[in-house]
């Protein structure tokens, strides 16, 4: 499981890396949600994986294992700011691209890559 | 327990709320509120600065769950100062707001106090998670203040803002799963403990996760290869909030002086001073391309925005060094730089509203009815900024350059910031002469001056000359707060008591 999870997270990461160098807002804002989704089950796991550990110690009497709290406070706190900041993104992409006429992320295309595609 | 630590959260936190609620007041009445609530922050700050002025350490548990499971606040001289600094800067930027700048949307004056929530929350807390949860919060409300006003290039400059801190805080919040799946904590005086006593084994996943961090921190600070969002994002805002931005990128230099003497300082074993050699090429080169900047803007704006990457240089370079007194120059040039670029940003938007159609853009223009005050203050400004006797910024330069033992590092520190300031003075030197002597024909008469926006830049630009006042004793409050720094075992026991509960986090652990 473990090996299943980290794999996960180093594809979600992958994608969101790439699609966070890209030219257009809206690939950059798809690229930030995957990042944060890989980044909430990195935190999620940092509390180690364990499937049948009861979530409070001294319920079944098996003292050894119990999920740890602390990450999963930590990931619906992280949660619920990455939800409010990609909410915001979204927001100021679109209005960059209402006030700029375009969806580069530097506000325009530049010459070099407009020659490209015009040859 | 002592109320008064979490009061500088607390305050801006409601009056923020009751800004929000009253979205629809008189715009009068929203300012008069907004400026008592930050007007509040100032006896505050100096009483908390008080309190904690002889060394001592102030521990607040939120909630009264003990360390290391709750989350406390810790106020120590660092944290004091860092807050009296805040309070200092926002008052007179919020009052130069209050002349017209903080129209637009009604929300102005509730996202400012939000702001000073976060920043205010940003120093006092000793947490980790939690001083990433301020960062959001001050990071969320600096994004809605830089786009306050709105116009195509903060558009622009806001999208790569935001875009940038986005990707920095998914980094933070994967370095804090690290050190928190590797120690199981995340108190930073908990953390410390255990970076002291960290296996070699770890020592590899510890160091990515301590690199992380710092490249968070050093997108905030605006270090080298992190600073190019900052001159675009500093000159499309308007002047208040450029001006109240010149703390933002001291909260990243804060995080580091705070993380690299606490958690990863001298004492955390394998670990120890890592910052060090990635911080001291980094700052010096931050330094001379910030000058070259500078050098290269082309308005007063993005002039000012370079000077502030420069001081950055500066800043940790002196951290770099990791001694007592260099640290102490540091945070004697700290105040000195956020106040002084604080001032300068208002002043470049009273000069920017004198310009008409030129704006602040450096090139001969008509000449401004109010040449001559302006000069004036343009001059003090530059003096400091520059680091030219007697002002302090010469002191703080001075101090940090004496601070440094003899040898190659001293070699390189002294040629790099007096280049520095070298390249940094012709800058100025020239946006001068340009603004205030290339004038072409007379100044024209409808342009008028707004007397308390003058003021409130005033009074940011005296503070240099009462830093040099006090001089002496504020040097040696901040060569003691660098000491208290230097020992962060004084911290670490003020947070967990003098034994520790690492025994119980220890069985912990065994139990996991």
């Amino acid at each position: 499981m473990a090996l299943l999870v980290s794999l996960l997270i180093g594809v979600m990461v992958t994608c969101g890396v790439y699609l966070l160098l890209r030219a257009r807002t809206f690939a950059v804002v798809m690229g930030l949600i995957m990042l944060s989704y890989a980044v909430n089950l990195f935190l999620f796991a940092m509390g180690r994986l364990a499937a049948t550990a009861p979530s409070l110690v001294g319920l079944t009497g098996a003292k050894d294992v119990a999920a740890d709290p602390v990450p999963q406070a930590l990931v619906l706190t992280a949660i619920v700011i990455g939800f409010a900041m990609t909410a915001f993104a979204v927001t100021l992409a679109l209005r960059a691209n209402s006030e700029l006429g375009s969806d580069h992320v530097d506000g325009a295309a530049p010459d070099s890559s407009a020659k490209e595609s015009a040859e | 327990m002592n109320h008064w630590i979490i009061l500088p959260i607390i305050l801006p936190l409601l009056s923020g709320l009751l800004l929000l609620l009253g979205g629809r007041w008189a715009q009068s009445r929203k300012r008069l509120l907004s400026l008592l609530a930050t007007a509040a922050l100032l006896p505050l700050a100096v009483a908390l600065l008080l309190q904690v002025g002889d060394g001592s350490y102030r521990v607040y548990a939120l909630g009264n769950w003990p360390a290391p499971y709750g989350i406390v606040l810790v106020l120590d001289r660092l944290a004091a100062l860092m807050l009296l600094l805040t309070a200092l800067l926002a008052l007179p930027s919020l009052w130069y707001a209050t002349r017209g700048d903080d129209g637009h949307s009604g929300h102005f004056h509730a996202i400012f106090q939000f702001q000073l929530m976060g920043l205010n929350g940003a120093f006092l807390t000793g947490d980790l998670f939690n001083l990433f949860v301020f960062f959001e919060v001050l990071l969320i409300a600096s994004y809605a203040l830089l786009l306050h006003g709105g116009g195509a290039a903060r558009s622009r400059a806001g999208l790569h803002y935001v875009l940038l801190n986005l990707t920095g805080s998914s980094l933070f919040l994967i370095a804090v799963g690290v050190l928190y799946g590797i120690t199981g904590t995340l108190n930073m005086a908990d953390l410390a403990q255990r970076m002291a006593q960290a296996a070699p084994s770890e020592a590899g996943l510890l160091h990515a996760a301590a690199l992380l961090l710092l490249l968070v921190f050093a997108l905030k600070a605006a270090l080298l290869p992190l600073y190019f969002w900052l001159p675009s994002a500093y000159s499309a805002a308007s002047a208040p909030v450029a001006a109240l931005f010149a703390i933002m990128t001291k909260v990243g230099v804060y995080a580091i002086v705070r993380v690299y003497t606490l958690i990863f300082g001298a004492e955390a074993g394998v670990l120890a001073n890592l910052a060090s050699e990635w911080l001291w090429p980094l700052a010096l080169a931050t330094l001379l391309l910030g000058a070259f900047g500078a050098l290269a803007a082309g308005t007063l704006r993005g002039l000012i925005a370079y000077l502030l990457i420069i001081s950055v240089g500066i800043l940790l370079a002196g951290v770099a060094l990791h001694t007592t007194a260099a640290l102490g120059a540091v945070l004697y040039y700290l105040p000195h730089t956020t106040l002084v670029s604080g001032g300068l940003f208002l002043l470049a938007g009273i000069i920017r509203g004198q310009r008409g159609a030129d704006e602040d853009r450096l090139g001969s223009a008509a000449a401004m009815p109010w040449q001559a005050t302006l000069g004036v203050l343009f001059f003090i400004g530059a003096i400091a900024v520059a680091g030219l006797p007697p002002l302090s910024g010469f002191i703080g330069k001075l101090v940090l350059l004496s601070a440094v033992a003899p040898g190659p590092q001293q070699a390189w520190l002294w040629s790099v910031v007096l280049g520095g300031s070298l390249i940094t003075l012709i800058a100025l030197s020239r946006a001068g002469s340009v603004l205030f002597w290339k004038t072409t024909g007379g100044a024209s008469a409808t342009v008028t001056l707004d007397r308390q926006q003058l003021l409130a830049a005033t009074l940011l630009l005296l503070a240099p000359l009462l830093l040099s006042l006090f001089a002496a004793p504020l040097l040696a409050f901040t060569e003691a707060t660098a000491q208290q720094l230097h020992a962060p075992r004084g911290y670490i026991a003020a947070v967990l008591g003098a034994e520790g509960p690492l025994s119980l986090v220890a069985t912990q652990e065994v139990a996991r």
